[in-house]
């Protein structure tokens, strides 16, 4: 299959490129540091922000009374343990080609991805807020 | 260079410390669902502090202003392959529990 063989050569070609520094230290010029600091302090807020979801997750697992409907507690808790997952590695990839911009002086790399997780954020706790509603006035 | 030749160094530090701090919780939650899962569980338990340990040693540097101050520095692919791996972890763990 070509098409999986192109993906694995350019998922492997960003993780080369996110763990090798000379790399990255070889295009365009070294930047006024406060801009890489910056940088720096974005991916770690974002790599928080993923930490956080990783916890949440966890924390459903563990504190959250089993749900009426079979293994749900344990779904939810899986599908924020991945979510916070891909917002780590994704943080790691933007960090890289923003980081490459700034050396470069081009224009920092547009992203759909903050608005994506809001969306899917913004719609889980729609779906939790029914769930919540219905499971209130069933038990009544 | 700068007008705030103290600041920004600081202020990169701190966010290097509240997000190892995070990880250390995540990590702590990571092996309290761990080891309620048998064999596997105390594998993945053992699988998490040794990453968060490893991931530790070499962001010290950064956290504490002993590091030098450059771009391109493996840290961050590390750390942030940390979360990812502790999100795996957790996520074996919930399925194993499951078993």
């Amino acid at each position: 299959m070509p098409g999986a063989k192109r993906i694995i050569g350019v998922v492997w070609e960003s993780v080369r490129r996110w763990f090798d520094p000379r790399e990255l230290r070889s295009v365009g010029d070294p930047p006024d540091y406060r801009f890489s600091l910056a940088n720096e302090r974005t991916f770690l807020a974002w790599l928080r922000t993923g930490l956080a979801l990783v916890g949440g997750g966890l924390a459903v697992a563990q504190f959250l009374p089993p749900l009426p409907l079979r293994h749900l507690r344990e779904a939810i808790a899986v599908a924020l343990l991945l979510l916070g997952g891909v917002v780590a590695v994704r943080a790691v990839d933007h960090w890289a080609r923003t980081e490459r911009a700034i050396r470069l002086g081009e224009e920092l790399p547009a992203s759909r991805f903050p608005a994506v997780l809001a969306l899917v954020v913004g719609l889980g706790a729609l779906l939790l807020v029914v769930a919540v509603l219905a499971g209130g006035v069933g038990s009544r | 260079m700068t007008g705030d030749p103290g600041l920004q160094p600081e202020r990169t530090r701190l966010a290097w410390r509240r997000t190892l701090l995070a990880l250390t919780v995540v990590t702590a939650l990571t092996v309290r669902q761990a080891l309620g899962g048998g064999g596997v569980g105390a594998a993945l338990a053992g699988a998490a502090v040794a990453g968060w340990a490893a991931t530790l040693t070499s962001c010290w540097g950064r956290a504490t202003g002993s590091g030098p101050v450059r771009t391109g520095s493996r840290t961050m692919p590390v750390v942030a392959l940390a979360a990812a791996g502790a999100a795996t972890l957790g996520a074996l763990s919930v399925l194993t529990r499951l078993w």
